[in-house]
This record gives C-alpha cells, structure tokens and sequence, in this order.
C-alpha cells in the first residue's frame, strides 16, 4: 500500500476510537512535555552560566607569566600551565618585546600588564585597605560593568575610578547607598617605587636619592634597572561607577577580582610596588632592563584561546587560562542534561507502554476487519505497516502536542522563577531555552518511541489468520 | 430456462489470455489444462486437542475457466474450508492446489495475498464490509491495495458500484443498506480488480429469499455478462434449488471429501 493511502487509513481508524487514542497520543504528550521541559531548563541554565562566565572575562584571557624553571641569572618566575610541561622551548624575559611579539598574535585583542596592588582609599571619615586593579579601555565594551551606576572613564589618563559594589558600601555611612559614592572624590595611598639614580649621580650628591629624594622623580628604565626604593604616596581619583554589589549576580571582573578599577595607563604610571619586583630587583642587576612581572591577553573570542595560550607557551612563556576550566563546565552540562533527558523520557517509556495497549485493544477489536483486508489482497506486510502508521501518526502529533505542552510548561516555570526571584530582590535571569534542535529531537524522539512501541501489536497484527480473524465475531 | 453452452465455448481458453494480458495477470500455464481452478489431492487437517480434524481429505477437483461450479453439503461438510484454500486464504496440508496454473503451496505469503488481490473476487455471508466507512470506500480498498494511481480510482469504483446498481448509494455507510444491498456492495468490492474469479461463500446465506434471488441473479450475470469477459465462479451454498439453478456443476462434499458431482449444463 502506499504511503498516502496507509496515513490516510491509519488516521481513519485512529478517529474511530477518538477518546482512546487521544488519551494515548496526551499520553505522548506529556512523556514529551517533560523531557522538553526538563532539557529546556537544562539548557537554559547552560546558557545562563555560560553568559555569565562570558561576561566576567574569564574565558577569553590568558595570563602570561615568565617561567619559572627560568636558568639563574635570567627574568623569570611565575607557575607553570600543565601545557607547558612538556615544552622545552627556552625561557624568555616578560619584556615590552615579547609584549608587542605576543600583541601581533592572531586573535589578540589586546595585551596589558597586570597591575594589582593593595592601596588605602580613603574618604573621610572612613578608610579602608582595598585591592586596586589597572582596567584596560576594552572593559567598557565586554559586558564585565552590566548593571553599573555611572560610566566608563572618560579617558585612558583621567584620574577616576570604578568601585566594587561591596566596597563602596564600606565606605557610605549607614543607610547610604554605594552609587552615592558616583561623582566624588577619593584618596588612594600607596607605596610607590621610586628609581634609584645612576652611581655617578650618587657619588657626586651622597646617599641614594631613592631614599631621600622627592616622589615621582623621572629616571629612565636603563637607570631603574640598577634599582629603587619605596615611598608613600598618595593619589585623589574621583569615582564615576559603582558595579552592583555581588548578590546581585556580579562583581568579578577579568582575572582581577578587586574592590577598585582605574585606567590601566594611570595604573602603570603610579609606579606602585608589586610582588614581582623585589624578584626583579636581583634580576636587573643581569642587565636585562624592564619586565614584566605578568601580562594579560586578552582573545577576540573564547574559541581563540585554545591557540593563542598554545603559542605563548611555544614562545618560552608560562600561559595559563580557564580553557580547563569550560572544558569541564560543558562536560558537566553534558552529564547533567544526560541525567535530565533520562528523567524525561521515563514519562515517555509510560506513555509507550500505553501505546502498546491501545494497539493491542485496536487488534481484538479489528479482528474481522484485519481478516477482510488479508481477503481483499493485503499482505502482512500491509497490516504490519498500517499498525505501523497509526503508531506512528500518534508519535508525531504526540511529539507536537508534547512540544507546545513542553514550551508552556518551560514558559511557566521561567515566569515563576523570575517572580519570586524579583520578590527576593534578585536579578531575573532567563534560566530556560527552547532549542531548535530540542524541538526537532523531541518529535523525532516521540516518533521513534511510537514506532518501537508499535512493533509488537503491528507483528501480532500481521500474523493474524484471515480464516481465523473472519470467522471472529 | 437459458440456455447455456459449456464453459469451454463460451469462454474459449484464448479469449481468457487476452483478458489476463490485459489484467496483468498469469495466464494459465499449458499444465493447468484450460483449468482456473485444480485442487490436486488437497488435503486441510486441524488438529484440535488430541483430536485431528479432517476439514478437507483428499480432494481432487478441477473448475474450468468461466465455470460456474457450486459447492453443496452439510455445516461442517468442508466446503467453506475448500474455497478458502482456493483464494489462497488458507494453505493445504497435503496437496497442491492451482489457480490460473500457478501453485498456491508454493507462492509465498506475498505472493498469494497478489492472488488475492488481482485474481480472487470474494463475496461472504456476512458481507464483510467495514462499518465505519461508506460504500465507495469500502469498494476502493482492493484498489488501495492494489496501489492503483488514486485518479483513476474514483471512476472504477463508480463503474463497479453502477454495475450492482448502488450509484446513488455510494456515501452511504453499510449500516444505512438493507442486507441485498449490503452484499450487491459487496459483490461490487469483489469486482473492482476485475478478478478471472469469484468465490462466493453462501452469498444468500443471510438474505431472505426475494433478495438472495436477485443476488443470485446479479451473480449469474456477473458469470455471463451481455457484454465483456464472464467470470469463472465458486460458489458455495447449502441451498440446492439456487445451485441447481445458477450453476453450471454442483460438487457435494461430506466429511472433507467429495460425496457427489453433478454436471448440469
């Protein structure tokens, strides 16, 4: 029989007992509501934490270190990315060279140092020790500030600063909120280096000038490479932004998670003391000059990591990135869905069994007439596929109906988790998504489902003795 | 009374091939022997618990093409289960049995549920048609089967159902007939593939006497029609006055064999 005429009987019969079979085909229905709902769900909060690890920049940056197995004598230090481990590639000097060389990598966006230092802000009556982090001018655009009150800084040398929303509470009186913070002004002190001058200059004015000498005096990088000393100092930022506070869905930002931002370029110019540079004190005297004690790349995209941390590494850097840490992110999303696909489908496996019954019930009740179409010429084969087809007809509108049913289900869940979390205080996040591919995979899934629970009753159908079947009363 | 001439003249074997060319259907092979039907020491057991029932033992019977051959006896005499055996709706146990030269036993189920289709008309006691759908529809499903293109479908059936005189009838679903309608609809099903033969199995069973005799009557047209190709025809009947009548031979059965076999025309 053909294809048009099978469908077209099949779906005659199924209207002949239309209560049964639509209460079959819900049956469907719901098996494939909640698989749809369930691995809506799943991949909705995929989605949202991919979101949010995408916004907080972790994933398209890598930190580049000098190694740390570096020969004696040489720049170097920082840990070793297990992608290094069989490198042999020789060490190098973190310097403005291997900068611009990593700079000119395909898919690098841009390339900083890493300035991060712990600093006093103060802002009178109050003062509070605060990790301060130079922010690069790409920030504004990477979706890290979602949510900020105030703006970016209006440009790379402006004196202005960025507060984390739980620091800023820190410094507003009680009852005040952080944003109030927006728009004044506040103290940072910190300790400053300060270059030591050349032995000439010290032979002919006395003790090092790096001591005793005024802050902020300009030495040239050839001259700093033979030292410095420490100094306080102190710097007045106004704040243009207050990122909301950490319960509220944000705050990290980059690899830096600090309570205050400030352009990078100003945070390279205060010359502030970092970890890294007693370590290049002792390494300056090799006569090297300037290095880096770390660099941040930052990725056109996620996908570009991958590659760029490898050819970091090849250049005798130590790079390391989060990359890992997705991997096994997707690996866990992938078992969790697993385990949801699992839970939706039992419904499914019910629903099939309920298909098996109903075509069961079809054949007792069809005798004669499965009798009359073997006597007008039809095959087993003809049986079998028309028990086939009305399995199948009641899988596909099962799947459809489950589908729709699935998406409501989804869009109700959504609507409550967003009502109570409102309620809470708390960002609304879309925490469900319906997938093309999930649509399609759950009618061809409802299909399949139907067709194997089909095979029974269609062979048993098939098998059935005209003679026997017309002599049926 | 008619009168009739034998079988073998008024449908002469060459006449038949033509006709099969046209269907698409065997033709009698030079072993059948002008034969449409040759059952060739056929036998149908069943066994029943312990007890093996001899339905059919040990039948030899030919039909000529474009006979008319009535098959009498007693409930349980075994004539039911010889006409199944010849639409190829039961297999013999012993035996072969030929339709149109070709050897039932050995086709597969495939193959005879073709022979079914293309070369077997058959008509039942009870009708058989599917209640749920109308007349026309009952009487497209060989068509179905047969996977005849759907545009010339509608005409066929209308030609079948004009033919047992049911036309206007052809929305109707079965329960809306009287029983002769019921069974001319019937007959109609059967004829819509243009089979070579019909069998009937007691055609007039449930129909009160008027209207087994215009059916009766439709059947023998059917088997000699004024115009066309005639139908050889098995019928199976426990009336003996309506055999006697209609049909070119009568074959009485008792206890699976053949009792009796009277040539009447």
């Amino acid at each position: 029989m053909k294809l048009g005429d099978l469908t077209d009987l099949a779906s005659r019969n199924l209207r002949e007992s239309v209560l049964r079979n639509s209460l079959t085909t819900l049956g469907i229905a719901v098996g494939v509501a909640s698989l749809v709902a369930l691995l809506s769900l799943g991949v909705g909060l995929q989605q949202l934490v991919n979101r949010s690890v995408a916004r907080t920049g972790l994933f398209d940056m890598v930190s580049v270190r000098p190694r740390q197995n570096v020969p004696f004598g040489q720049p170097g230090g920082g840990r070793r990315s297990p992608r290094d481990a069989a490198d042999l590639t020789p060490a190098r000097a973190l310097d403005e060279a291997a900068r611009k060389e990593i700079a000119a990598l395909p898919d690098v966006l841009e390339v900083n140092p890493e300035v991060r230092f712990t600093a006093e802000a103060r802002r009178e009556p109050r003062s509070q020790l605060v990790m301060v982090s130079g922010m690069p001018p790409s920030s504004e655009s990477s979706g890290n500030l979602d949510g900020m009150t105030g703006h970016f800084f209006s440009g790379p040398d402006a004196d202005e600063a960025i507060l984390q929303g739980d620091f800023a509470k820190l410094l507003v009186d009680a009852g005040q909120a952080p944003a109030s913070l927006v728009g004044q002004e506040i103290s940072l002190r910190f300790a400053q280096r300060q270059a030591l001058p050349p032995p000439s200059a010290q032979t002919a004015s006395g003790p090092p000038a790096g001591r005793a000498g005024p802050p902020n005096q300009e030495v040239s990088p050839d001259e700093e490479a033979l030292g410095f000393s420490i100094v306080p100092s102190e710097k007045k930022f106004r704040v243009v932004g207050v990122t909301p506070t950490s319960n509220s869905g944000s705050g990290q930002i980059g690899f830096s998670n600090a309570g205050m931002y400030v352009p990078i370029a100003i945070a390279e110019k205060m010359q502030v003391v970092q970890g890294a540079d007693l370590r290049g004190v002792a390494q300056s005297a090799s006569g090297e000059g300037e290095h880096y004690a770390a660099l941040d790349v930052r990725a056109t995209s996620p996908t570009a990591v991958a590659q760029i941390e490898s050819s970091i590494s090849q250049m005798g850097f130590a790079a390391f990135s989060l990359i890992d840490v997705a991997r096994n992110l997707r690996t866990f999303f992938a078992i969790f869905d697993l385990f949801l696909a699992i839970f939706g489908s039992l419904a499914l496996a019910v629903a099939s069994l309920g298909i098996i019954n109903t075509l069961v019930m079809a054949i007792l009740e069809r005798r004669r007439e499965i009798g009359v179409l073997k006597a007008l010429g039809a095959a087993d084969r003809d049986v079998r596929q028309l028990f086939f087809a009305e399995a199948g007809v009641m899988g596909f509108a099962g799947g459809l109906l489950g589908v729709l049913l699935g998406w409501g289900i989804g869009r109700a869940i959504q609507f409550a988790t967003v009502f109570y979390l409102k309620r809470q205080g708390m960002n609304s996040p879309n925490i469900w998504s319906v997938p093309w591919w999930l649509v399609l995979g759950a009618i061809v899934f409802a299909l399949i489902v139907s067709l194997a629970s089909g095979i029974y009753p269609a062979s048993r159908a098939a098998r059935l003795d005209p003679v026997e079947a017309l002599r049926y009363e | 009374m008619r009168k009739r001439n034998s079988p073998s003249a008024k449908f002469p074997v060459k006449d038949l091939r033509v006709t099969l060319r046209s269907m698409n259907v065997p033709e009698m092979t030079a072993s059948s022997n002008g034969f449409a039907i040759r059952a060739d020491r056929v036998s149908r057991r069943y066994k029943m618990g312990d007890a093996l029932i001899r339905a059919v033992d040990d039948i030899c019977l030919q039909v000529g093409a474009g006979e008319f051959l009535a098959l009498l006896g007693a409930s349980g005499s075994g004539k039911s289960t010889l006409l199944n055996l010849m639409a190829g709706l039961d297999r013999p146990s012993a035996g072969s049995m030929f339709a149109l030269g070709r050897d039932l036993a050995k086709m597969s189920s495939q193959e005879l549920a073709t022979h079914r289709n293309r070369t077997i008309g058959m008509v039942f006691q009870s009708f058989q048609l599917l209640p749920r759908m109308t007349l026309e529809e009952n009487v497209e499903l060989p068509l179905r089967l047969a996977e005849v293109p759907r545009a010339e479908r509608p005409a066929r059936v209308q030609a079948a159902l004009e033919r047992v005189g049911l036309a206007a009838r052809s929305k109707h679903r079965p329960t809306e007939l009287s029983g002769g309608e019921q069974q001319r609809a019937a007959i109609a099903r059967a004829l819509v593939n243009q089979p070579m033969i019909l069998l009937a199995d007691e055609p007039t069973g449930n129909l009160d006497s008027k209207t087994g005799e215009e059916i009766m009557k439709l059947i023998a047209e059917i088997h000699r029609p004024a115009a066309g190709p005639g139908r050889t025809i098995v019928m199976v009947t426990h009336e003996r006055a309506l055999a006697e009548r209609y049909a070119d031979r009568i074959v009485t059965l008792s206890d699976g064999a053949i009792s009796n076999e009277e040539r009447l025309r």
